[in-house]
């Protein structure tokens, strides 16, 4: 690792070995392949090199023994890459429960991190080993791809849209990420640096540089007022609009009788596009905040409402829930 | 050298702008898309220039991303894809199955028309302002952010996709249609039936690109809500239309080269291919399967776990053609009587860079491993062993193979096998680190990098230097040997192919009398009229020693 020219990048999460071994398991078995073909073919090229000017060589059309065998081997073969790397990919795509939940916004060209706190970061993204984290990847602008060498693990960050990742750190250290979609002019330094923490290193860090006037919950209750959100989402449920107290993480039933489960891409396209989703009982009547929110400003609304999770319901009237915990 | 032939037919600039001969035509395509190579490969050399430094050696940041989107667009587009169908598969066709012309001469030579005009917008958008969004024109970088020519460039790139169409169209017509007496599908060359998958391919792929690089161009210019989220469009709509086409062009450019690869095979072992069937069934195979796979590009978008599952399991099947293939041309060779002339090194060396590049795409399908090597130099590296290792090597290969049957003339021996070989090292020196690079983790379009990846970054550009003579060699003695090569003669290596029974070059009705095929593709047994020792035709040429 530490020689002059390492042949893989260091090894700082649980995606990390498993993606090295599918490396050498396919390496293994293609450099297998090449080399007999190779070694086929300079042998022939030399053994039946031609001697005589006029000379022929002896017609061999076919066999069918050969040809079945080289598909089902080579076949049986895939297979086996397809289904490891399969394994791998569902563990990937399929996030664990009790997530550290960290949220990234990739604009040209910068990346702007913020921790659960709160605290915001630029091209810098602190973690504690050992602990599974989350990142909701969100963009400004054009597409963008999270890339940690270290931990073997990408993920475009697609406008429009929210993709998550995770990973679960393994070693301490600082390591580079990069942007790996090209997005532009200055692509290639929109990059920074993962910084994996002791546990207790990270949380003393994440309480010594929290700033109150980051916290995305108060931001969000700031926004869900002066956007008149409050006027139809009233938290006793008797607005014209649904109550969230509660909405986040849970299933809600929807007109057309289907259930969805509010996540914050849930959330985020229910701002943007109200009438994707209706919940049952209710009138499509929210206008839509495409164009009028920043990334930013609707994590901060997800934040605010995801805050609401397990508030008890106010008394009547109250209209905006209590200011958030944490 | 025969008294007429299609170069002496007639004279002056309108005899070859207002030709119907495929043959002429084939050569309009040859300059243009030589034009376009040189371009691209202009651009490519200062991308290597510039990354021998971490902080780029040569050009700004904005230049950089021009130069190697430029790089793409000029090699993609108006170089591999048509070059060995519109160059080679133009000319050869016809003779191959015994044909005076392509089905439709006049739109064969409209089709050349429309490769020029498409140039002609690509060359003006490189010129004014150049164009930074990558060849793959993801939205909404191309259709909103760039501020680059864009918009020239798709209507270049949409115009340019009629000139496929018409070539695979008339490539299918005219191998349905026009085939010799005798010339059943199963005595077609494997040359043939490697341009007829692709031809399938060229005439339902194309139109979708086209249109879909046209909607990103009405985005742009019209400020319309196709891809753009901020007006309820999907960029990923786009990746997905993008590669339905773009995915399949692959084989586009790497189908016709393995057509050459087989006919070179049979010719420079004087004998039958091995498993003719399964090697022309399993062009047919690639094209069809090929159309299945456009989402492995897309692994890491957030597309459904579920089409990913699907498109991995895909892009593995489609291997197995391609492996099909590499096995019986190896096959081919044992108990041949092997000649170590200029083609053959340049088809062994495809088979090698194309054995690499068909391996390491099983790395890239595998969804677990591809979350790391996504969108680095190791793509870069893998894409590059198919279609210049694979699709160039095969095209220069077959030039060379070709080269007296379209000139007439012999090129000299010993400096072209020795350009065959500083071509194959060249080209390994240039990619294979970028492999490396990719595992460690560098991104492809960076401009700058960090410190650490120096070291393979120099090692390539090193490389690229020798690659660059492997190119310059064969285009200097190819065109020396019009002048001054040696006469050819109707088939000098011999080879059993129909187009070989024909003068060299041939005359402009390629055949002074309709042929009549009653042998099998590459029988070396019953054909006196080839002149080998009829008693050498059973036995190893080489003894037992």
């Amino acid at each position: 690792m530490q020689s002059q020219l390492p042949l893989y990048p260091p090894e700082a999460s649980n995606f990390a070995p498993h993606v090295d071994s599918l490396m050498v398991f396919i390496t293994t078995i293609s450099f297998l392949f090449a080399s007999a073909i190779t070694v086929a073919i300079v042998y022939f090229f030399f053994k039946f090199h031609r001697q005589q000017p006029n000379a022929v060589g002896v017609p061999i059309y076919g066999d069918m023994r050969l040809e079945y065998a080289w598909i089902i081997v080579p076949l049986i073969l895939a297979l086996g890459m397809f289904s490891w790397g399969a394994v791998v990919y569902v563990d990937y795509r399929h996030n664990p429960p009790d997530t550290l939940d960290i949220y990234l916004i990739g604009k040209q060209w910068m990346w702007k991190v913020q921790q659960p706190n709160g605290l915001k970061e630029i091209n810098e993204l602190h973690v504690p080993v050992g602990r599974n984290v989350r990142l909701t990847l969100a963009s400004e602008d054009v597409i963008h791809d999270f890339f940690v060498p270290a931990f073997r693990v990408k993920m475009d960050v697609v406008p429009g849209h929210y993709n998550t990742m995770w990973f679960r750190p393994t070693k301490p250290g600082r390591y580079h990420f990069f942007c790996s979609q090209y997005c532009g002019t200055n692509h290639a330094i929109m990059g920074g640096w993962v910084t994996v923490m002791e546990p207790t290193d990270y949380a003393a860090w994440l309480s010594g540089s929290s700033g109150a006037e980051a916290n995305p919950v108060a931001a969000g209750e700031k926004l869900f007022v002066e956007r008149a959100c409050v006027t139809c989402h009233v938290a006793n449920g008797t607005g014209r609009a649904p109550s969230l107290n509660g909405v986040y993480g849970a299933q809600v039933l929807l007109a057309d009788g289907t259930t969805v489960a509010a996540d914050d891409a849930y959330i985020r396209e229910s701002i943007l596009e109200p009438n994707a989703k209706i919940v049952a009982g209710y009138q499509p009547l929210m206008p839509t905040f495409q164009g009028q929110l920043t990334e930013e400003q609707i994590l901060a609304l997800i934040a605010y409402i995801k805050s609401l999770e397990s508030q008890p319901v106010p008394e009547k009237g109250a209209g905006i829930a209590p200011s958030a915990r944490k | 050298m025969p008294r007429d032939h299609y170069l002496n037919a007639s004279y002056g600039i309108r005899s070859w702008l207002l030709t119907t001969d495929h043959k002429r035509i084939a050569l309009l395509y040859l300059i243009s898309v030589t034009f376009f190579f040189f371009i691209g490969g202009i651009f490519a050399t200062m991308i290597r220039i510039h990354l021998l430094t971490p902080a780029g050696a040569l050009v700004t940041p904005e230049t950089y991303n021009k130069l190697f989107t430029m790089h793409g667009v000029a090699m993609i587009f108006f170089f591999l894809i048509p070059s060995i169908p519109a160059v080679l598969g133009n000319f050869l066709i016809p003779p191959m199955i015994g044909a005076k012309d392509l089905a439709f001469p006049k739109i064969n030579l409209l089709s050349w028309y429309i490769y020029i005009i498409g140039g002609c917008f690509v060359l003006y958008s490189f010129s004014t302002g150049g164009l930074d969004t990558g060849w793959t024109f993801y939205t909404p970088l191309s259709s909103i952010y760039s501020n680059s020519a864009v918009t020239p460039a798709v209507l270049g790139i949409f115009i340019n996709g009629f000139s496929s169409i018409l070539t695979g169209l008339n490539f299918i017509v005219t191998i349905h249609t026009m085939r010799a007496p005798g010339m059943t599908w199963f005595r077609l060359p494997l040359f043939a039936w490697a341009h007829y998958a692709t031809s399938l391919v060229m005439i339902l792929g194309t139109p979708v690109v086209a249109i879909t690089l046209l909607l990103a161009g009405l985005e742009r210019m019209f400020h319309l809500g196709f891809f753009n989220p901020a007006m309820g469009g999907d960029p990923i709509l786009f990746q997905h239309l993008f590669w339905f086409y773009s995915h399949p062009a692959v084989y586009i450019m790497i189908l016709p080269s393995m057509g050459v690869v087989s006919e070179i095979i049979p010719t420079f072992a004087r004998k039958p291919i091995f498993g003719y069937h399964f090697i022309a069934a399993s062009s047919i195979a690639i094209a069809v399967i090929g159309f299945l796979v456009w989402a492995h590009h897309m692994f890491v978008t957030g597309e459904s776990t579920y089409a990913a599952l699907a498109f991995s399991f895909l892009s593995y099947l489609v291997a197995i053609p391609s492996a099909v293939k590499v096995f019986n041309w190896t096959a081919s060779l044992y108990k041949g009587s092997i000649s170590w002339d200029a083609p053959m090194l340049y088809a062994l060396g495809f088979i090698g860079l194309f054995t690499i590049g068909g391996l390491t795409g099983l790395f890239l399908a595998c969804l677990g491993l591809d979350i790391h090597i996504h969108d680095t130099y190791f793509v870069i590296a893998h894409f590059h062993y198919i279609m210049v290792g694979g699709a160039v090597m095969g095209y220069v290969g077959g030039l060379h193979y070709w080269w007296p049957k379209i000139t007439g003339k012999l090129y000299p021996e010993a400096l072209s096998r020795f350009a065959a070989i500083v071509l194959f090292i060249g080209f390994n020196l240039t990619f294979f680190p970028q492999f490396i690079l990719g595992y460690l983790g560098m991104p492809r379009r960076y401009h700058s990098y960090p410190p650490e990846f120096q070291v393979l970054n120099v090692l390539s550009t090193a490389g690229a230097s020798v690659l660059a003579l492997g190119y310059l060699l064969p285009m200097a003695y190819l065109t020396w040997s019009m002048r001054y090569g040696k006469v050819a003669g109707p088939n000098p290596w011999p080879a059993t192919g129909l187009e070989w029974k024909t003068d060299s070059p041939p005359p402009t009705e390629n055949f002074h009398v309709t042929p009549v095929v009653d042998w099998e593709p590459y029988d070396y047994r019953n054909r006196p009229d080839l002149g080998l020792v009829a008693g050498a035709s059973l036995t190893p040429a080489h003894g037992d020693d």
